[in-house]
């Protein structure tokens, strides 16, 4: 803070920079502040900034995994904590497919020349464009009548692996390029096979490139909603899915719903304070790449 | 000879895995949705039973006063959304380019709207644009002003969606353009500053220009993304009042559940990928263009001295 320029900064940007905190935050915070309402406090006309906390509605939506009974529910509707369970399972394994496949992919492109090798990298790049919305209709038809694994977890798996693979390819090949090529030639001659080489000496040193791609993965296959409401059943739904499902025109039971996302919204909400980072990095690469 | 043969075939033992995933699961659907959208074909029945009807599908859409309607829409919130974003965040990236204490936070906080699920987004938003419980219309009253329909008339519907994108979207914007901005040549600022430019002058004849090349690709990043904007606007408005905020890729999937439509919804896919791949490919285009004239530059630069 001893540099010229900071010493002659101007409070108004300081004022600046917490109204635009405030602004961003803002409504996340406010939707927070919503999951802990009763509904009588959300429709009540007086004014909004006080109230009792209550863990109630966090209650209501998880009474499937509380070993007690919540106090005045009458039924304990399961749909949301078998949702959570459907959408921790599909996020984690795709995620981790996406990873391994991923990496290997990356390896080959950058380390070994051979035919091919510049119609599957353009590929990647132009696969990663493929918005939900257009693989919604030949997804739905093909997993029907031609897979026949409409409905189940491993379905969507499968769709979503192959949404982020291009990503996760194209991101990890800049990392894989940076790893000199000397560590791999020396574990080589030390007599390591081509896949010992990989999972022991490279694999290792992109260990930034991997959190980055894991997070993005991790990121599309927890939030998506079209593709997962086409092909999930009752027993596959992911959270989305059911929280757009219980979306209704009127009579919203606001502070369950707004408990169900702040339940949604935490774990990329953990990994953005933990990897901002890596996420800004993931971000600018993706835009001054192209 | 053993060996070697194993070594050739390293590559491709690497990349099998990936390939057959994309193949099976991004590539071959592709190929079937554009069969698919030559055929009259609804969901009960397999593809094969579905009639072929040339390009019956495509001339309906052209004809289609909703499709036309949606297609506008969608174009019109993509413009708007990215002028309005691209103004923003270079704006305050512009005004923000110093040494702040509380910068990594303010980065931090900014990306959250972008990891977040779409679908909360446009849940938070709902909320607050709720005719009596919501954040907006209550500020309103407390003033003694008269409340807004904010998602119930079209025109309000459409500004509310655009609200809540750009809130969602300015700080990509401003995340890049500051990195951008950061990673500018100093020499040319002090020059510029030692021959007496002025603040305005300094943004507008030496800024600017340097960043243009990200700032163009930026642009057309967020162009893509606008394009495919979806669970936000189905949460906020489904797509309605009316018309007025069903861009095309809720107009997609309304055609395939509701219509039971596909092969309309498949043209529609189709139509909506080859304008995303037009976008991508004059964005992969102007990277190369650019890239080859910093070479020629710098070629040019070296030969000089």
């Amino acid at each position: 803070m001893a540099s010229p320029q900071s010493r002659k900064t101007n409070p108004a940007f300081y004022a600046l920079l917490t109204a635009l905190i405030v602004m961003s935050a803002g409504p996340i915070a406010l939707m927070l502040a919503t999951s802990m309402k009763l509904n009588v406090d959300i429709m009540s006309e007086t004014s909004s900034l006080f109230f009792m906390p209550t863990l109630r509605n966090y209650e209501v939506a998880l009474c499937d995994f509380l070993p007690y009974d919540v106090e005045g529910l009458r039924r304990c509707d399961p749909t949301f904590g078998r949702s959570l369970v459907n959408s921790l399972f599909i996020a984690i394994t795709s995620t981790t497919l996406t990873l391994v496949l991923g990496c290997m992919a990356a390896y080959a492109l950058v380390r070994f020349r051979f035919m091919g090798r510049n119609v599957v990298s353009l590929a990647s790049l132009v696969m990663r464009m493929v918005p939900p919305a257009v693989l919604l209709v030949p997804v739905f038809g093909i997993w029907t009548y031609q897979f026949q694994i409409d409905g189940t977890r491993a379905g969507i798996i499968l769709v979503y692996v192959a949404m982020n693979l291009p990503f996760v390819i194209w991101i990890l090949q800049s990392f894989i390029v940076q790893v000199p090529i000397q560590l791999e030639e020396a574990a080589r001659m030390d007599g390591a096979g081509p896949f010992q080489t990989f999972f022991l000496v490279v694999l290792p040193l992109i260990k930034p490139g991997l959190a980055a791609a894991a997070i993005f993965t991790f990121r599309v296959a927890w939030n998506e909603f079209l593709l997962g409401n086409a092909l999930s059943d009752r027993n596959s739904r992911t959270v989305p899915v059911t929280i757009v499902n219980s979306l209704t025109e009127y009579d919203i039971d606001w502070g369950v719903i707004m408990a169900t996302g702040m339940l949604l919204a935490i774990p990329p909400i953990i990994f953005t304070f933990i990897a901002s980072r890596q996420i800004i990095t993931g971000m600018t690469a993706g835009a001054v790449k192209g | 000879m053993q060996i070697a043969r194993i070594n050739r075939l390293t590559p491709y033992f690497f990349l099998a895995p990936a390939i057959i995933v994309m193949a099976v699961a991004l590539l071959y659907p592709i190929g079937y949705m554009v069969w698919a959208s030559f055929l009259d074909w609804n969901p009960s029945q397999r593809i094969g039973e579905a009639d072929f009807v040339g390009l019956r599908n495509y001339a309906k859409l052209l004809n289609d006063a909703a499709f036309l309607e949606s297609f506008w829409v969608t174009v019109k919130f993509a413009a708007v959304v990215v002028v309005l974003e691209m103004i923003l965040g270079v704006g305050l990236a512009m005004l923000l380019d110093r040494q702040l204490r509380g910068m990594t936070l303010l980065r931090t906080i900014f990306i959250l709207p972008m990891m977040i699920a779409p679908i909360v987004v446009g849940l938070m938003w709902r909320y607050m644009y709720h005719p009596s419980v919501g954040l907006f219309n209550r500020t309103l009253k407390s003033f003694g002003l008269e409340p807004v329909p904010w998602l119930s008339d079209g025109t309000w519907a459409f500004a509310s969606i655009v609200i809540a994108d750009i809130w969602q979207w300015t700080p990509f914007i401003f995340i890049l353009s500051l990195a951008a901005l950061q990673s500018l040549p100093r020499s040319a600022m002090e020059a510029a500053r030692i021959d007496g430019a002025s603040g305005w002058q300094l943004i507008w004849f030496i800024k600017l220009p340097l960043m243009l090349p990200v700032l163009i690709v930026t642009a057309l990043l967020r162009l893509i993304d606008a394009f495919k904007v979806l669970e936000v606007i189905l949460v906020m408005t489904n797509g309605g009042p009316g018309l007025s905020t069903e861009i095309l890729a809720l107009r997609i999937s309304r055609t395939a559940s509701e219509f039971r439509e596909l092969g309309t919804a498949a043209a529609m896919s189709n139509l909506l990928l080859i304008l995303l791949m037009a976008l991508t490919l004059a964005m992969f285009t102007y990277t190369k263009i650019s890239e080859a004239r910093a070479a020629r530059l710098r070629a040019a630069a070296s030969k000089d001295h």
